[in-house]
Parts: structure tokens; C-alpha cells; sequence
């Protein structure tokens, strides 16, 4: 079980608020506990608004926790401030590919400078030679051309701009990395390349993987783990086939019931669950495991069903 | 089963700085009567053009340059702007893909829904204002009356799309164009707004073209389907000939590079490699040939015709042809192929 492996990330009820104290004031996310281990794809989903990219960003320290613990091989860096050497230790650490591949890269820069900041930042690159070669061989492994590298983004498709996204994020040698949405942008073509390159990667360089989506069918093809979140909670976490073959939270159940699957006889027949907000929450219940290694929020009474 | 739609080899050009653009390239599709239709395809394929030349909603710099839009049997290319106008929302109306960017800010949803109303049958405000009111209820706006007043910010995504809808269908049109109506939505939200559009179908009779890149919904929505890829159809059929009894190695690629429930991490996915072709200067053979892994000789020469595999459906592929090699297509394909075939063979028992 995973429970075995070393944690590479530990999220301890971490809150994210918005608005503090203002009328507008938004729970992003709501007192959030999981474990990442290392080498696992742990995929992260739910509908838009339900906080799944802010665990995320707040993960990465895009923004300043709330409240809550987030550690990193055992050190906190909930509290690291921003600039300090220890954050930018982390920030080598731990990198994020992001959804929109026409906005994540600066349309003014060479390919090859968006790809070789991070190693300018870090000094990773003795001289200018050792920065070109060094743009060469990530470009090589995300299946671009290195002759490309004097281009700008616009020269590129959609497909080609997130593997120069993916190329960025790996120049800085990261072992952990937030994937969020990497893929929706993509049409159905593309998406499967990008997919199998994410795991190429994986495989050669013992990767860590957040991948955030809300994509279900390809989430269960690349995850091992699944967290479903629902209103700023992890409703339900388990193994990724466990998840979908069990599902035990309501809100679970109504998300698979409503991917469409490319088969008119399977949709033909289709029955929808519907989810009902108000009915199913409420303050007796926690983030608890029912089963082994399968978490559910819920009260006590519905845990003690499943156990 | 009556045509009420009957689009003959559309060609449609955008001029650019660099060029001209040829981004439908010879397009033939019919509607019947009560139907609805699917075009699939990546972004780029021209999906969106087709069905805009139908209303002729083109950019300034698009040009029908070819074909004939035949709605009961009376060439739309021909009609005059105001012509144009008076069908518009009306007999043939159509839902965009974002609900953000359709609907007005600054006026209220009861305003914006009774507006085709009092464009196009001149009936009373206050008439106008009760017909949305039963619209809004009919597309699951709780409460209508009172939620009348409020302005589009108000709603949820969902309830925007359902208010868009509501705008669409409100002069019971005869064609509803719905083009990516699902694709910003939540999966959840997606199901109930493909279920009400099913409702909608049912009560109003009216016919869909749908369009979308995903073909799970595609599988759920759809009567027959039109697959495009770079400007052209390259195969078509009812929903069950294209999903059990594809044809066009890229339909293949399409249905095998989706992962199914049952795909476990160890198998590797089926990509599509490479990218699709730039329409300014369109390749002279079959356009999908690059990507194809079936590729034959014949394909990089000369473009492939439609070849008739039942009497509705057709796909535009060398492979068809009599003296084409036997291919082996993915193995996903061949287990529709096997479904099929037991079906086939259970409806005749």
C-alpha cells in the first residue's frame, strides 16, 4: 500500500481563504489533508469553483496559506518567505505546468530564454554554451526540434507551446510536479501525446505528479491515487481504480455518472445521479478512512457502515 | 424523412496577411427533419465555419467563394441581408460556445429573452415578456418570474447556458445550431444541459446540428454523425455506424486515443502523431495522410472520394477502394467491430 512510501508532500489542514473578514469572503479551500508519495501520479478533481487549482497553487506557494501545514520532505514551507534562499531552494524543487498553453508563455521571448530562466535563476548554467546545450537536450526530450529555439511561442501549435511549458518546468531538475489542467486546453489528438509524454518523463526521471483536472477518463488513466474535491473539501480519496469502481460519497457517484463515455449504447442507457448540496453536508462530518487507504467525508455513524 | 437543410460544396476562403486561407474545402451534409447532427473535429477543422456560413455569420475577411445552403430547397447565399435577418433567431437560431461572452451585461434576462420576440413577430411587450417567462421555466430557471429582472452576473455558468438556450429556442425555431454549448461547463452541468436540449427536441421538434470535439458527447446527443479534418468531411453515418463501424483511419485515431475506464496505466495511449495541416496551402492528396498510419501511395496524390459503405454512411479513405490492401486497424476498433457484429447478428435472430 502506499502508506508504506515516503510522503513527499504532507498537506495538513490546509484553509486558503479569500476576502478575510470582508462580506465577499471566499473558503477556496476548507481544511484539506492529504499525503503525496513519492514517484505516484496523485490526480486531483472536481467542478470549477471547487478549489482544486488553488490546493495547488497554495501547494506551490503561488499563495500565502491561510492556515494549515504543507510539507515538503518533512520541512514546512507554509510559512517560507517569499525571495528567501530556502524558498528558492524549494521553488527549484517542486514545479508547475499550467493549463492555457497561448498564456503561460511570454510572447515577447525566445524559446529558448522562456526554457532557460529558470536555469539563469538558479545559476544552473556556467556559460552561455552550457545554457544552448542544455536547451537543446530538454527540447530533444520533449519531442521538439532544438533547431527551434531561436522561435517565439506564436510560431508554435497548441500541442508544441505546452511541451515547451513541460520543457520549462523540467530545466530546473524538479521532483515534484503540479500538472494543472495540462491537458483541456488540447484537442482529443493532442492530448494523448502530451499524456504519454508526461509519463515518459515520469519513468526516466522518477517524477512526483499533481495532475489537476477535471477530465475524468484520462485522471483514471494517468493517476494511482485520486482525491475528489467538492465546495473547498477532499470529499473522497482512494487508489484510482478503487475510486471508481466504489465510489462511497454521493458527490462521487454523481461526477462518474456524468462522464460521457464515446459509446452510443452505453449513453443510451445512461442513468444520471443527481447531487443535492444542502442534503448531504453538514457539521458532524469529517475527512476520515473507511477503509484502508480509501477516505471519505462523512459523519461517524455513515463511517462505521463502511468499515 | 423530409431534408429541411441541404448544404452542397460549400467553399469557404478567409483572406489573411499571409494568404489565402482555405478553410472549408468542399462540404456536402443534409438535415432531416427532427433529427440532430454531429460535427466532430479537432479546433481548427472548420466545424464552427460550416455551420456560420449556414446563417452566414462569417468574419469580414471570410468569403463564400463556392456551393449552395439549401433550407426547403430555397438557396440561402442568395437571399439579401434583411432576408437573412428575418430568419435569424427565428427559424434558425443557434447557441455559442461561452456563456460569459453571449449575453448582454448591462440587460436583464427577461429583456434579453423576450428580444427575438419583439424583433421578429412585432407581438406585444407585455406578450413577449410572458412567452419568456414560460421559456426560462421550460430551460429549468427556478423561479422565472422574479429572476426576470436579474442580469446575467447573477447566474451560474450553467444557468447562463440554459438562459442562451432559452434566447435560442423562444420563437420555436425550426434549426438549432448549437456550437460547443457544453465545452466550458462542468461534466455535471454538461449532462443536465444535454439532457434538457433532448427535452427541448421532444416538446419543440425542432432539428439540431450540434457541434463538439468530444465524442462522448457526441455518443449521447447524436442521431448521425459528420467527422471533419481540415476543411473536409471524411466520413458520416448514423451515431451507431461511426462509433461501432468506423471507416476513416482518423475517426479510428479520434476513438482510440480517448482513453476508456477499462484503460489501465500500463497500456500505453494511441496517439494521432504530428499536427493537422496549414490550410493556406492545403495539401494536394488526402489531407490526413501525414498523420496516418494507414497511409497508402495513392493518398499523398490524389484526394480520396466518399465510398459507400451502407446506404448512410460513407467515409472518404483509399482503404475502401477495391484494390486497396486489407489494413488491421487498433485493436480498440476491431472490439467495436466485434460489438457490431454481434449485434448485427442478435437483431436478426
Amino acid at each position: 500500500m502506499a502508506e508504506d512510501r515516503n510522503p513527499i508532500v504532507q498537506v495538513k489542514h490546509l484553509k486558503q481563504y479569500f476576502n478575510i473578514g470582508k462580506a465577499n469572503e471566499v473558503k477556496a479551500v476548507d481544511d484539506v489533508s492529504f499525503n503525496i508519495y513519492e514517484g505516484e501520479t496523485f490526480g486531483l478533481v472536481g467542478e470549477s469553483g471547487s478549489g482544486k487549482s488553488t490546493t495547488g497553487r497554495s501547494i506551490i506557494r503561488l499563495y500565502k496559506p491561510t492556515s494549515g501545514q504543507i510539507l515538503f520532505r518533512g520541512e514546512d514551507i507554509s510559512k517560507l518567505k517569499n525571495r528567501s534562499p530556502k524558498m528558492k531552494k524549494f521553488r527549484s524543487e517542486m514545479q508547475m505546468i499550467f493549463q492555457d498553453p497561448y498564456a503561460s508563455l511570454n510572447p515577447r521571448m525566445k524559446v529558448k530564454d522562456i526554457i532557460a530562466e529558470g536555469l539563469d535563476i538558479h545559476g544552473l548554467a556556467k556559460n552561455d554554451d552550457e545554457r544552448t546545450q542544455r536547451v537543446e537536450e530538454l527540447l530533444d526530450m520533449v519531442h521538439l526540434n532544438p533547431e527551434h529555439m531561436t522561435r517565439y511561442p506564436y510560431e508554435f501549435s497548441g500541442g508544441q507551446r505546452q511541451r515547451i511549458g513541460i520543457a520549462r518546468a523540467l530545466a530546473v531538475d524538479p521532483q515534484f510536479i503540479i500538472a494543472d489542467e495540462p491537458i483541456s486546453a488540447l484537442d482529443v489528438s493532442i492530448q494523448a501525446q502530451v499524456v504519454n509524454l508526461l509519463q515518459d518523463i515520469q519513468r526516466d526521471r522518477g517524477l512526483t505528479y499533481m495532475f489537476i483536472a477535471h477530465d475524468l477518463s484520462m485522471v483514471k488513466y494517468i493517476s494511482d491515487r485520486i482525491a475528489v474535491m467538492y465546495a473547498g473539501k477532499i470529499v473522497e480519496l482512494a487508489d484510482a481504480d478503487e475510486i471508481y469502481n466504489n465510489p462511497l460519497h454521493p458527490y462521487t457517484q454523481s461526477l462518474l455518472s456524468a462522464i460521457p463515455v464515446p459509446d452510443p449504447e452505453i449513453e443510451k442507457t445512461r442513468e444520471r445521479i443527481d447531487f443535492d448540496h444542502s442534503r448531504h453536508f453538514n457539521d458532524q462530518q469529517r475527512f476520515q478512512e473507511v477503509q484502508p487507504g480509501h477516505f471519505l467525508y462523512c459523519d461517524d455513524q455513515t463511517a462505521a457502515k463502511f468499515k | 424523412m423530409e431534408r429541411i437543410l441541404d448544404v452542397k460544396n460549400l467553399h469557404v476562403d478567409f483572406k489573411t496577411y499571409n494568404g489565402t486561407v482555405h478553410a472549408i474545402r468542399g462540404v456536402d451534409f443534409h438535415l432531416n427533419d427532427g433529427e440532430t447532427l454531429a460535427i466532430v473535429g479537432e479546433s481548427g477543422s472548420g466545424k464552427s465555419v460550416t455551420v456560420r456560413s449556414v446563417l452566414r455569420l462569417l468574419a469580414k475577411n471570410a468569403s463564400i467563394s463556392q456551393g449552395e445552403v439549401l433550407y426547403h430547397g430555397e438557396d440561402l447565399l442568395k437571399k439579401s441581408e434583411k432576408e437573412m435577418d428575418n430568419l435569424r433567431g427565428n427559424k434558425i437560431s443557434m447557441i455559442f460556445q461561452d456563456p460569459m461572452t453571449s449575453l448582454d451585461p448591462t440587460m436583464t434576462i427577461g429583456k434579453q429573452v423576450a428580444e427575438p420576440l419583439l424583433i421578429h413577430n412585432k407581438v406585444s411587450k407585455a406578450d413577449a415578456l410572458k412567452r419568456a417567462e414560460e421559456v426560462l421555466r421550460l430551460v429549468g430557471i427556478p423561479n422565472p418570474k422574479a429572476r426576470m429582472k436579474d442580469y446575467p452576473h447573477q447566474f451560474s455558468g450553467g444557468q447562463r447556458q440554459r438562459i442562451v438556450i432559452a434566447i435560442a429556442i423562444v420563437d420555436y425555431p425550426e434549426i438549432l445550431i448549437a456550437d460547443e454549448p457544453t465545452t466550458a461547463l462542468d461534466v455535471t452541468v454538461q449532462a443536465q444541459i444535454i439532457d434538457l436540449l433532448r427535452e427541448l427536441q421532444q416538446k419543440i421538434g425542432t432539428s439540431i446540428i450540434f457541434i463538439t470535439h468530444d465524442l462522448g458527447v457526441v455518443a449521447g446527443i447524436a442521431d448521425r454523425v459528420a467527422v471533419m479534418y481540415a476543411g473536409k468531411f471524411v466520413e458520416y453515418g448514423s451515431v451507431d455506424e461511426v462509433f461501432y463501424d468506423p471507416q476513416h483511419p482518423y475517426t479510428w485515431g479520434l476513438l482510440d486515443s480517448m482513453p476508456t475506464l477499462n484503460t489501465s496505466e500500463q497500456d500505453r495511449l494511441n496517439s494521432i502523431p504530428g499536427t493537422p495541416p496549414n490550410l493556406l496551402n492545403p495539401p494536394t492528396g488526402d489531407a490526413f495522410a501525414p498523420r496516418n498510419a494507414y497511409a497508402l501511395q495513392i493518398d499523398t496524390e490524389q484526394q480520396p472520394p466518399f465510398f459507400k459503405v451502407t446506404k448512410t454512411h460513407y467515409a472518404a479513405t483509399w482503404l475502401l477502394h477495391p484494390d486497396a490492401p486489407k489494413v488491421t486497424p487498433p485493436v480498440s476498433i476491431q472490439q467495436r467491430f466485434k460489438k457490431y457484429q454481434a449485434w448485427l447478428e442478435g437483431d436478426v435472430k
